[in-house]
């Protein structure tokens, strides 16, 4: 087992450098000087080279790069031009907003996913069947930002004054605000990891409400989620649920399920306690795999329900040509991407021993 | 009267060839029937555009008001105003002949990118798979790299650097969809490779081109068919999807995407202008899924038992 986990961990590593590298490439590629970008157009031949000498710009491109990765490795992703602040700062600010609605989505699109993959696999050609497998088609096919747009309708306009009516917008209603963990407790100063695992926690609004006992705020906010959450975990769900059911039906025809059923036990007894576990690795892969689609919704569906988080500055960051900002979100999108497989593989060491003497 | 002989017989009911038998059963087949009927559906009106479309998709219209609902006459609109079945957007163009105009865009954006990815990505795999090696490992770790990015994140990150606008959108997606396909085609190489036929092919003197294209690529035809037909549903709704936020094809292009996001922030006072456009997507994109879905279990009957 041990030996298992070295093993993905260690295939973890190039993948996280090779990442860090394209993301490091494509800056280069940007069109024009750097310094130009970032003193002005205005500036002088002189004022650029010293520029150039102090950013390290004229190192050898390794040395520019170990230079990168070490200050990655540091929290440090540099500065945004547009908002002459630490970009790690911008990134403890937005990212658990985004994170939020994709787990949230993530849980919303698993749940359901299998629920109606089970259904649809053990009514096989019912109405149930028909419609789920029909509803995943066009599931699949619908742009996440219109999906949003169109249960923002329903839910914030058609179903005005009824106890239905979801909100439109935002993160909490107005008048809603939460102390950052650091004035309710009243910790001490803290630097570096710690200060900002203590930020990241404290801008979560969910996690912040729960753990300081704000049931009103946490109310409010699960509340506004809930429109985000359907609208990027519906993709998802309708992958997850045609794979739960084709991985389910292989399973359900295999000798040992007639076996079970003929000791008499229960159809859920032999759903559950002998075909879904064999089923379960398909579908836990589709799972991690959705997580980027999860990811990128999230950043998507952000500008839809004016939500502050990754997507709606990352949109800004480009539009601005603040590319320090891109680059961070890139990099740490794609590593949690990766870091969601790497649980995903482990995962399945705990579900299937034969994996894991592989 | 003729007289059937034996030899006859056996002529008329010639096995029918593999190629036969997948047609015959993607004509069955459900789903890739209702995909094609809308598939043909919009090509047709991607054609007949200009004579479909009852305004110009980018003239700005004089005699009406922005944002108004939908004018049928037949639904009890006044007989003395013009006809707009779609409505008018926020710029006071019609937005039927927009959205009409619109699935031309759509299509070449869905073909385009992905005839580019397959073409670097089969150059890529064949290369890969064919030389092996140290230039193997390269090209395949490169690939594995790509693939760890969530597609639409990296796709966005190209544009921020290639600037936004429609090529540029439609080449980072295309990069971006260059590793699967490129993972297509060595596996087929490596299948190939090996066997018989392709010694022998090599022993008669036939070039590394020549066997890629002869032995190769037809094993490689399947997986590759039904991967780029969902490509192509994958491609327009990552390319609407950049156009929505601004980082595609940019005003006034009749691009659904961009309609889309153009007007959400009337979402609440003019719904039609968001539902319409999206509807559009979804068709095109459901069409392109079912005939790929269809294409799976007609070109590959090994992977279809269970899903029917």
């Amino acid at each position: 087992m041990t030996q298992f986990i070295a093993r993905r961990l260690l295939l973890f590593l190039p993948v996280l450098f090779g990442i860090t590298f394209v993301t490091f490439a494509l800056a280069r590629l940007l069109p024009g000087e750097p310094c130009f970008a970032t003193l002005g157009e205005k500036a002088t031949l002189a004022q650029c080279a010293a520029f150039n000498e102090r950013e390290g710009l004229n190192d050898p491109i390794m040395v520019q790069f170990g230079r990168y990765l070490n200050d990655i490795a540091h929290g440090n992703f540099g500065t945004s031009l547009k908002d002459s602040r630490p970009v790690t700062e911008i990134i403890l600010e937005r990212l658990p907003m985004t994170l939020e609605v994709t787990l949230g989505a993530m849980l919303f699109s698993t749940i359901f996913g299998i629920l109606l993959g089970i259904l649809s696999a053990t009514r096989r050609n019912s109405a149930v069947d028909v419609v789920t497998m029909m509803g995943a088609n066009v599931g699949v096919s619908m742009p996440v930002f219109w999906l949003g747009l169109t249960l923002a309708y329903f839910f914030a306009l058609t179903l005005k004054g009824t106890p239905f009516w979801i909100p439109p917008s935002g993160r909490l209603s107005s008048g809603m605000s939460l102390l950052s963990l650091n004035e309710f407790y009243q910790l001490s100063e803290m630097t570096g990891l710690r200060a900002a695992i203590v930020t990241f926690a404290s801008n979560t609004v969910t996690f912040n409400a729960l753990i300081t006992g704000r049931w009103d705020v946490l109310r409010d906010a699960l509340w506004h989620l809930i429109l985000p959450c359907v609208a990027v975990g519906t993709i998802p769900l309708s992958i997850i649920a045609r794979m739960t059911r084709s991985s389910l039906l292989e399973v359900l025809g295999l000798e040992y399920v007639r076996t079970a059923r003929a000791k008499g036990l229960t159809g859920r007894q032999v759903i559950f306690k002998h075909a879904f576990r064999n089923a379960i690795i398909p579908i836990i892969t589709v799972v991690g795999l959705s997580f980027g689609s999860l990811m990128s919704g999230a950043v998507l569906t952000e500008t839809v329900f004016a939500l502050p988080g990754v997507g709606t500055q990352l949109v800004g960051a480009i539009l601005s040509r603040d590319y320090a900002v891109v680059q961070a979100f890139t990099v740490i999108i794609a590593f949690i991407f990766v870091f969601a497989n790497l649980l995903v593989d482990l995962s399945y060491a705990f579900l299937d021993p034969r994996i894991r003497l592989q | 009267m003729t007289i059937i002989t034996p030899a006859d017989s056996l002529k008329q009911t010639a096995p029918r060839t593999p190629f036969q038998d997948a047609l015959r059963r993607l004509r069955r087949h459900r789903s890739a029937q209702v995909g094609f009927v809308i598939l043909g559906f919009l090509v047709f009106v991607a054609i007949f555009a200009p004579v479909l479309a009852p305004y110009d998709p980018i003239k700005v219209l004089t005699d009406v008001t922005v944002r108004s609902k939908p004018c049928i006459h037949f639904f009890g609109c006044p007989a003395d105003q013009p006809q707009h079945y779609f409505g008018i957007d926020g710029n006071k163009r019609d937005l039927l002949s927009r959205i009409i105009y619109g699935s031309r865009l759509s299509l070449q954006i869905g073909v385009a990118t992905v005839t580019f990815a397959i073409l670097l990505g089969t150059i890529l795999g064949a290369t890969a798979g064919f030389l092996g090696g140290w230039l193997d490992n390269i090209i395949m770790r490169i690939m594995d790299v790509l693939l760890a990015f969530p597609s639409l994140i990296l796709s966005i990150a190209i544009v921020a650097v290639l600037g936004s606008g429609l090529i540029n959108a439609l080449l980072a997606i295309a990069f971006v969809a260059i590793p699967v396909y490129a993972r297509i085609v060595r596996a087929s190489v490596l299948q190939v490779k090996e066997q018989d036929f392709v010694t022998a092919a090599r022993a008669l003197g036939s070039s590394q081109l020549g066997i890629l294209m002869t032995h190769v690529m037809p094993n490689a035809l399947t997986p590759l068919i039904v991967q780029a037909t969902l490509g192509i549903a994958s491609a327009i709704l990552d390319a609407a999807a950049l156009s929505f936020l601004g980082l595609g094809a940019p005003p006034p292009t009749p691009e659904w995407g961009l309609m889309l996001g153009a007007e959400r922030n009337s979402l609440f006072n003019a719904p039609h202008l968001v539902f319409l456009p999206g509807l559009a997507i979804i068709l095109t994109v459901l069409s392109f899924n079912l005939i790929g879905d269809g294409l799976r279990d007609a070109l590959d009957p090994r992977l279809s038992n269970v899903q029917k």
